[in-house]
């Protein structure tokens, strides 16, 4: 079986952002593989050793800089990778559009695996648009995999610690949650190991995809200022506890 | 030309959630239609709630009783009636139900989607929502013949605007998901414990609550306050409280009208999730915390202290 991993570059989320052209950030920060994608390729791992003769192969479509983001994920567990080159920043419909056909052009998907959510454009939708290009099932937020003979059952999560449990045909796209596993992070021997392994390179254009009337656009990015003004409460805690419950009824009026 | 706007209303145990009301505000405009699509109820139990907000046709979706709680066949149920009723922009909540059903629909209608909306603007097909963790606020403008927009739940004040609304069946009861089969069903939130996204005042528990018993400090003072409990992630990585519980960029995403944290430091990551609080209050012993230089109120003082003292305070009346 052939399992793909959609994987990201994104940047460090403890980056500072600076924003230029307002509608752009400056990316000369750190950028690595997106947190939830790494319990993807956790996941992929895991299976493949419990497959025989399957194989997983990571995607991403970012700019050069990405293959360093591949390389993340065949030092976690990727046999080889394909980076699909582009010089802009696409939105999901797009992203899914071209993840299809690199996939398609590669082999025969069996499983594909996302995160549940990029950390940088925080869409939440990637996953979707991937199962309705291909036509599979999707489910997202995964935290319990179960994969049988023909068909997947996962275990989703809602908030508040509830889940659903789903199964799925196969082939499906499964957006990996935070609960589905514990990421582990590679040795030194796996990173050069890592080093090894093939990376394909496409360019988008070759890709051929269809302009489409339809998308999403940033057409301005502005920093979060935040202009709060920090007021100390002081006192016993009798006092501080009556004046918090003061400022919950009278100021934010929620008791 | 009249436009149709859709809304999908969220019910919890037959009732319209509150966070539906801001969501309602938000999708109003001039000469429009404004549609509510009803899942869950018999929408005559939710008529004048509706019309109260100023929705003007009310849809009641059926669907078979063994297909109600599975995501596709609703998205299906959905896509339909969007196309029967001529819905240019279709919206819904940034909740757990609308992160499983939205990007359904978007994704088969090949519909552009923005999620965890704080700003919709009808006219010029803009949306405001964060990116970069939380860092920064994204302008998205928006192309295509319907236009799906997930708002995140509290972020809209709501205000009232009567209407009279007709009421109309929409027969999907017909549908059934292929490939996709909900074995086990949560559906809505058993616990009493309230739900963290739709909450409107949280109490947090960081580091400083040291351990798991202590945690109950916090969700006995929540108890009074109506508070929902959250947690960062370090409180969460000892396995003091489960990771639903937490908060941040990794976490939910939280937009309550009060946020009390205690012993939490206020790292990027934590508020990446909860810094469009509308008010923040922070209970932490270090005054070099970083969460002391970015709230409204803060007490250098023992969580474990303040907390009890506070609930004893509501205990007593
Ligand atoms: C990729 C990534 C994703 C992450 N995602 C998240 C996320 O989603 N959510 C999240 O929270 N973190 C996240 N983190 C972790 C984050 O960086 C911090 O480590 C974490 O938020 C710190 O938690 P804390 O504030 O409880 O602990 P600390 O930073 O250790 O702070 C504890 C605070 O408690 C105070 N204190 C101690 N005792 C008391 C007392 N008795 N009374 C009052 N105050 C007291 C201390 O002064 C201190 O300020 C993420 C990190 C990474 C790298
Ligand atoms: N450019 C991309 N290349 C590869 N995978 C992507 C890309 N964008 C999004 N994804 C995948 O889709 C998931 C959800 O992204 P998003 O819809 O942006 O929240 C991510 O966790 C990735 O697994």
């Amino acid at each position: 079986m052939q399992i793909y991993i959609c994987v990201k570059h994104v940047p460090d989320s403890a980056a500072h952002i600076t924003i230029l052209d307002k509608n752009r950030i400056d990316e000369s920060i750190s950028f690595l593989l997106n947190p939830y994608d790494e319990h993807a390729v956790t996941e992929a791992a895991k299976i493949k050793n419990n497959t025989p003769d399957s194989e997983v192969i990571a995607v991403c479509l970012g700019k050069n800089d990405a293959e360093k983001t591949i390389r993340s994920a065949l030092a976690m567990g990727a046999d080889r990778g394909i980076l699909i080159t582009c010089d802009k920043n696409y939105d999901s419909m797009v992203t899914a559009l071209a993840l299809k056909a690199a996939i398609e052009q590669d082999g025969t998907p069996g499983l594909i695996f996302t995160g549940k959510e990029s950390i940088d454009a925080e869409g939440m939708q990637t996953m979707f648009r991937i199962g309705a290009v291909f036509d599979f099932p999707v489910a997202t937020n995964v935290v319990k995999l179960d994969i049988e003979v023909d068909k997947a059952v996962v275990d989703c999560e809602l908030s508040g610690g509830i889940t659903n449990t789903y199964e799925m045909s196969l082939p499906c796209v499964l957006g990996a949650g935070k609960g589905l596993n514990t990421p582990r992070y590679p040795t030194f021997p796996d990173v050069v190991k890592s080093k090894k392994k093939p990376v394909q390179k496409i360019v988008f254009t070759d890709l051929n995809i269809k302009d489409s009337p339809a998308g999403m656009r940033i057409v301005e990015l502005e920093p979060l200022h935040q202009a709060r003004q920090p007021k100390e409460i002081k006192g016993d805690a009798g006092f501080v506890a009556k004046e918090i419950i003061r400022i919950l009824k009278q100021e934010a009026k929620v008791l | 030309m009249m436009k149709n706007i859709g809304v999908i209303i969220e019910l919890d145990k037959g009732r319209v959630k509150e966070t539906n009301f801001g969501m309602i505000t938000l999708a109003r405009a001039k000469d429009t239609q404004l549609f509510a699509f009803v899942m869950d109820a018999d929408a005559k139990s939710v008529k004048e709630v509706l019309e109260s907000f100023g929705i003007t046709k009310i849809v009641e979706v059926w669907l078979a009783p063994d297909q109600l709680n599975n995501p596709v066949t609703r998205a299906k149920a959905m896509i339909n009636a969007i196309k029967e009723f001529n819905i240019s922009m279709v919206f819904g909540l940034s909740t757990a139900m609308g992160k499983d059903l939205l990007p359904r629909i978007a994704a088969h209608l090949f519909a552009p989607l923005v999620m965890d909306c704080f700003y919709v603007d009808l006219e010029q097909k803009i949306a405001k929502t964060y990116q970069y963790s939380g860092k920064t606020i994204a302008t998205i403008q928006l192309t295509g013949e319907v236009l799906v927009f997930g708002i995140r739940p509290n972020a809209i004040e709501p205000v009232k605007a009567q209407e009279k609304a007709q009421m109309l069946k929409f027969d999907s009861s017909h549908i059934v998901a292929t490939g996709f089969r909900v074995i086990k069903s949560g559906g809505i939130d058993k616990t009493t414990r309230i739900n963290l996204a739709e909450a409107d005042v949280i109490i947090a528990g960081g580091r400083g609550m040291k351990n798991s018993e202590n945690f109950n400090i916090l969700f006995q003072c929540a108890k009074k306050i109506n508070a929902a409990v959250g947690a960062s992630r370090v409180a969460v990585d000892a396995g003091w409280v489960p990771y639903s519980m937490q908060v941040g960029q990794t976490g939910e995403k939280v937009s309550p009208k009060v946020y009390i944290a205690c012993g939490i430091s206020g790292s990027i990551q934590h508020f990446a999730g909860m810094k469009t609080s509308g008010m923040i209050i922070a209970i932490n012993t270090d005054e070099n915390a970083a969460i002391l230089s970015n709230c409204d109120y803060y007490v250098k003082a023992d969580a474990l202290e303040i907390i009890p003292t506070l609930t004893k305070i509501l205990d007593n009346g």
